[in-house]
């Protein structure tokens, strides 16, 4: 604690950082339905309001339906795209490795544009499907990087002996490397699951006229009386998010500790 | 029998299995994120009218855009932004990232970087709508505090709806963004060299100065281009904070593409956006080449 003037910062910094998130349960509670301060009393009222709303429920399942489904493929992607550069040298790698890294730093609005000129040009209906299929261009990205480091810390050691034990490639891959990279897998599911729920651009201009959780969100905004039970709901799904990820970390670590090598931090 | 050896030699050959391996994800790449990016270059080269393409190869697109005064003044908008919130970003960041990398215990770094990352995992829509209403808002927490300390006596009315709100939104949304590579390029010090430039005679600040900042040079400029790139693209932040008022890029694009319908004129702009994005980016790097060479 040689500085205690950087600590202060770096403190005041998260402050900062959580400062929106701290003070949406706040309103989210708080009796009234201008957002401002001072509080005036203590509800639960926002909650069952949104509770009461059919439109959301729809939005929901949607939500859900896409997230679940992007999940899944971009993890099952990613668990390939992570194998194969890890384990293999081949021509183009770095060029086809960049174009699978690319929607990670692509602004959404580009990405969303040019799947909707092709989609429009080729005749396929917007719907979930379509949103479904621009989520797991963004998400793959996220899911290849966890996965990298889960594939990376394993020993090669162990796969080689498994081949020499009469083992085939697949069914050393099954019993030996699934297993170990296994709670890399299920930190990608939960990473990929958290960013296609929140995610807005692509499920606002390639969903149709089908409307997810966050698309819901930016139609209420147009609604100042709606603004609380949006913050009600918005407190659920921050919660949601801390949890998922949460449960991502712890397995995450468990991974690493399972290889035995060394944590270097977050997920990025 | 000889073409079998081959077949096998091809399928045990590392660059065939590499290459087999990752053909799904590529293949999902190509179709769905080169292919449409190559059809927008060539739409961009196109005519709308009504709503339909007309292949008439020419720089009319390109030449619109730029003798247009709005759209100049909107990609100008785009860059003050976007430069603004990453110098922001980047210098907000580096003594978080420093102290992380040198003043938590090794058995705590994951946990503080796992408290950076969360509020950027939370949904982008519901952090941008609580800054718009409960903190930038008519009667947000800064025109509370303002009028709290007596500053003002009524709320201010303008802190929602111009450039200086949504600098602020999005360097909050893109912190951690660029915490992280700083982080990584701040752990890769030899330690050891620092405590050479100490030996040496040198102060604690010079050898910051001298020996750690220079060091950590690839992290910022990896931070500097990881927040640039997408906060020059954001949509949502100018829709909701700029109120439609001060659009930037990404809202000219949808304009022309759905409102307008000219996915030509639409592509064209967005080919233009990349454009200028590649060419500050490779500007940015030359001019920092010298701290990328001789590392990696």
């Amino acid at each position: 604690m040689k500085f205690p003037a950087l600590k202060t910062y770096a403190v005041v910094y998260l402050i900062f950082l959580y400062a929106p998130i701290v003070l949406l349960p706040v309103f989210a509670f708080n009796d009234s339905k201008v957002i401002a301060f001072p509080l005036s009393g203590f509800t639960t009222e926002w909650f069952t309001q949104m509770w009461g709303d059919q439109q959301l429920f729809n939005a929901v399942k949607n939500s859900a339906i896409i997230a679940v489904s992007s999940a899944v493929i971009a993890t099952s992607l990613g668990v390939f795209a992570a194998r194969a550069s890890t384990r293999f040298q081949f021509p183009y790698k770095a060029g086809i490795m960049g174009l699978i890294m690319l929607p990670m730093v692509l602004p959404e609005m580009i990405i969303s544009m040019s799947m909707l000129v092709v989609l429009l040009a080729v005749g396929i209906p917007l719907s979930l499907f379509t949103i479904i299929m621009g989520h797991v261009l963004i998400t793959t990205p996220f899911a290849v990087a966890i996965l990298s480091s889960a594939f990376q810390s394993l020993d090669k050691s162990l796969e080689e002996a498994a081949y020499d034990l009469g083992e085939t490639p697949l069914s050393t891959f099954r019993l030996i490397i699934l297993p170990l990279v296994m709670p890399g897998i299920v930190s990608s599911l939960l990473i990929c699951f958290t960013i296609s729920i929140d995610e807005f651009i692509i499920a606002y201009f390639l969903g149709g006229n089908q409307t997810v959780l966050s698309v819901y969100i930016y139609g209420q905004f147009r609604f100042p009386a709606k603004v609380p039970s949006i913050l009600a709901l918005g407190t659920i799904l921050v919660a949601l998010s801390i949890v998922l990820l949460s449960i991502a970390e712890y397995f995450r670590r468990r991974g690493i500790a399972k290889t035995g090598a060394k944590d270097t931090g977050g997920f990025l | 029998m000889e073409t079998a050896s081959f077949w096998g030699r091809v399928r045990r050959s590392e660059a065939a299995s590499g290459l087999a391996l990752i053909s799904p994800t590529a293949l999902y790449a190509i179709l769905l994120l080169a292919a449409p990016l190559v059809t927008v270059v060539l739409y961009s080269f196109a005519q709308s009218e009504q709503g339909k393409i007309i292949w008439d190869f020419s720089l009319d697109n390109y030449i619109r855009i730029w003798s247009a005064p709005n759209v100049q003044l909107i990609m100008l908008r785009s860059l003050t932004v976007a430069a603004s919130v990453t110098l922001a970003t980047v210098l907000l960041a580096y003594p978080v990232a420093y102290f992380v990398s040198f003043h938590v215990a090794p058995s705590k770094k994951s946990l503080w970087l796992f408290l950076i990352t969360i509020p950027f995992w939370t949904s982008y829509i519901i952090r941008v709508f609580l800054w718009k209403g409960i903190i930038l808002g008519y009667n947000g927490v800064i025109n509370t505090v303002l009028m709290g300390i007596g500053i003002t006596d009524e709320p201010l009315q303008a802190i929602n709806y111009n450039a200086g709100a949504m600098v602020m939104t999005l360097a909050h949304a893109y912190a951690p963004f660029a915490i992280l590579p700083i982080f990584v390029s701040l752990e890769k010090i030899d330690r050891s060299l620092l405590e050479a430039g100490q030996d040496l005679g040198e102060s604690r600040m010079m050898t910051f100065w001298r020996v750690t900042l220079p060091l950590s040079m690839a992290g910022v400029i990896a931070a500097v281009l990881i927040v640039f790139i997408p906060t020059i693209g954001d949509y949502v932040t100018p829709d909701l904070i700029g109120g439609g008022k001060v659009p930037m890029i990404a809202n000219m694009i949808e304009v022309q593409m759905l409102k307008q319908n000219n996915k030509a004129l639409g592509s064209a702009i967005a080919v233009t956006a990349m454009l200028i994005v590649c060419v500050v980016s490779i500007v940015f790097l030359l001019l920092n080449r010298r701290f990328l060479s001789g590392q990696k």
